[in-house]
């Protein structure tokens, strides 16, 4: 069967040529018009759109939107936050990086919908340091919907107020896991808190309920909103609703950002068919389908069970490149749809390697806190290095696998996971090569790929 | 504190964006940091002392954030992206050839003062792999050919600033 073509909500202007990211080429094309008549309606009615819509958080949990939304403490007396996550920094993931340079109004009408249903007054967009001039094109853009009405006191006219900043992050991954990102808002050290009790729904910013969202997901917000959520629900396919931009990177002839509706595109499709297939005299060895945190998939291998399709059941075999793009359909064969980053490896990558950057990563990146997710992250950088740099031993692979065992569920924050998956994952799918890499080490040509 | 006029006005303007003066912390540091390069220990206690805190809660933040160094740099800062998209593609080398083009290691400031090369981790523009931030600017699709195009420019723009 042959790949559907995309179909673009969020990046319907993205590259379009002649497409600026002012207000007066946003107003053009129809902007803030959704905005206007969302504030002519009550605010319950909105959050009932985003719940009939079936939108799941695009950051990287995949949460309900609408769920997220209804748990917000609104009983306390205290002031609502929103703030989003605009710190993109799960290797593989590069799309909020295009909607906010090229089309920063979209997502300020998307915050300030989103604002407005949940009777928030402050908002935050947490971006991430590497991008200052994504944050000067941010101010711009908030001072031009300030200056327009759209932002600030009396909104269009109404007695509702509310503000947007800008605050930059400085460089640490951690801060975009939503509770590590609140502590950084209030200017202390990125550290996780633990759950219960710091829910950012009752106890976030400075104590106060805080509603923390992806980029991508208030940019659906808006769309939302402009067709009902009935109608949005219809997009994609059930408990996996609307469009998502799939981020395509690695070892492929057209990596980029593609946008689908939710589980319409398989694996295949996208990588042979819209991506171009591997470089040439090349195939395809492994992909991670959703940011480096998520589990490995080893082409080859086969994903049997029995899955609902309507309200049977039925049996599933599928290889990798059958597999839907989605969250359940990922979850089911063990990983995750995750932050929608592919990353394609091909037959000229040793995975021994391929570990060892990802687990530079997260040693580098553990906030530290917690001694099994701090050490272990440690540990793990440390063998694989040891064994790139010639000193590999054919047990690594079950030493490997014994550290990491030892760190998921036991920490803070969901970090532990992430940092734990590659190496499981890795290490089940590739056994082999971890055994034989010290042997395989000896023989390698000088001039091959180096990536530790 | 010795800052241009300019950095004390956008001090004063960011710390009200904020319920709690803590919060703006990071922005103050940002400005600092933009302004003069590095910071300084004076830096931290006078950023302390605007936001009603202690010394180690500024200094815990320039410890934690990589951002954020107590030393001054090259002119340049060329921060290559080491992730595993941007590795695939060829970062590892590119560093290489930067590193070569300026006669320095990654880390140090290059003999002539112009440039810091640096490793940092995914920039979130895999798909243009490998990808290469010198200051504010990223470069995209960064093989040896271009990283000696980008290093030689820099080289012309420092002839000509003497
Ligand atoms: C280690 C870690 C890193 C994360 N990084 C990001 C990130 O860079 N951007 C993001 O939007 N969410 C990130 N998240 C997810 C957030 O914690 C949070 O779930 C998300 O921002 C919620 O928004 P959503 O419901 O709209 O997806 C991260 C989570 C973890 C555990
Ligand atoms: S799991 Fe890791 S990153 Fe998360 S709080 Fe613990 S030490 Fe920090
Ligand atoms: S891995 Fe280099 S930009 Fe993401």
């Amino acid at each position: 069967m042959s790949a559907p073509s995309q179909r673009r909500l969020i990046f319907q202007h993205i590259d379009e040529p002649g497409y600026t990211n002012d207000l007066a080429c946003y107003l053009k094309h129809g902007g803030y018009e959704v905005m206007k008549r969302a504030f002519a309606r009550k605010p319950e009615e909105l959050i009932d759109e985003v719940k009939k819509s079936g939108l799941r958080g695009r950051g990287g949990a995949g949460f309900p939107c609408g769920v997220k939304w209804t748990l917000v403490d609104r009983k306390s007396g205290k002031p609502i936050y929103l703030v989003v996550n605009a710190d993109e920094s799960e290797p593989g993931t590069f799309k909020d990086r295009y909607i906010i340079h090229q089309d920063p109004h979209q997502m300020i009408e998307g915050i300030m919908i989103s604002c407005h249903a949940n009777n928030v007054k402050q908002a935050y967009i947490y971006i991430r340091g590497e991008f200052p001039g994504g944050a000067r094109i941010l101010e711009k853009a908030i001072a031009e919907a300030r200056a327009a009405n759209f932002v600030g006191p009396n909104i269009l006219g109404t007695n509702y107020s509310c503000e947007i900043y800008v605050h930059r992050g400085a460089g640490a991954y951690i801060c975009g896991e939503e509770t590590g990102l609140i502590e950084s808002l209030e200017g202390k050290r990125a550290y996780p808190r633990i759950k219960p009790p710091y829910f950012p729904a009752v106890l976030g910013l400075d104590q106060c309920p805080t509603i923390v969202n992806n980029v991508e997901t208030l940019c659906h917000v808006k769309h939302i909103v402009g067709m009902g959520g009935e109608a949005y629900s219809k997009i994609g396919t059930p408990n996996n609703t609307g469009t998502r931009i799939l981020c395509v990177s690695g070892q492929v002839q057209r990596p980029g950002y593609y946008e689908y509706e939710v589980g319409k595109i398989t694996m295949g499709q996208l990588l042979n068919e819209v991506c171009g297939g591997p470089l040439p005299g090349r195939t395809f060895k492994a992909v991670i389908p959703g940011g480096s945190s998520a589990k490995i998939l080893r082409f080859g291998e086969r994903f049997k069970g029995k899955r609902k399709v309507g309200a049977e059941m039925v049996d599933y075999d599928w290889g990798v490149e059958d597999v839907p793009m989605d969250f359940d359909s990922l979850g089911m064969i063990g990983t995750m749809g995750g932050s929608g980053g592919v990353i394609v490896m091909d037959d000229s990558v040793n995975m021994v390697e391929a570990l060892g950057n990802i687990n530079e990563f997260y040693a580098h990146e553990s906030c530290g806190q917690c001694t099994p997710c701090r050490e272990g992250s440690l540990w793990m950088k440390k063998i694989t290095g040891r064994m790139v740099h010639g000193e590999g031993r054919s047990e690594d692979g079950a030493l490997l696998k014994n550290v990491a065992d030892q760190i998921a569920g036991r920490t803070i924050c969901a970090f532990g996971e992430a940092c734990a998956w590659p190496t499981q994952s890795f290490v089940l799918k590739f056994g082999d090569e971890f055994k034989a890499y010290p042997e395989a080490k000896k023989n390698a040509p000088a001039d091959s790929l180096k990536l530790v | 504190m010795n800052l241009k006029p300019e950095t004390f006005s956008r001090i004063d303007e960011v710390i009200p964006h904020y319920p709690v003066k803590r919060s703006a912390a990071l922005p103050l540091l940002h400005l600092v940091q933009e302004d003069q390069g590095y910071i300084s220990q004076e830096a931290i206690e006078w950023i302390a002392a605007k936001l009603e805190l202690q010394p180690i809660n500024i200094y815990e933040l320039v410890t934690f954030y990589p951002m954020f160094r107590q030393k001054p740099i090259g002119r340049r800062h060329i921060k290559v992206c080491r992730t595993l998209s941007c590795a695939l593609m060829g970062g590892y080398k590119a560093c290489g050839e930067f590193e070569k083009q300026f006669n320095t290691h990654r880390g140090e400031i290059s003999p002539d003062g112009e440039v810091t090369i640096e490793f940092v981790e995914c920039l979130a523009s895999c798909g243009t792999a490998p990808v290469v931030m010198i200051d504010d600017d990223l470069h995209e699709k960064v093989d040896c050919a271009k990283a000696r195009e980008l290093s030689a420019r820099i080289k012309t723009e420092a002839a000509t600033r003497q």
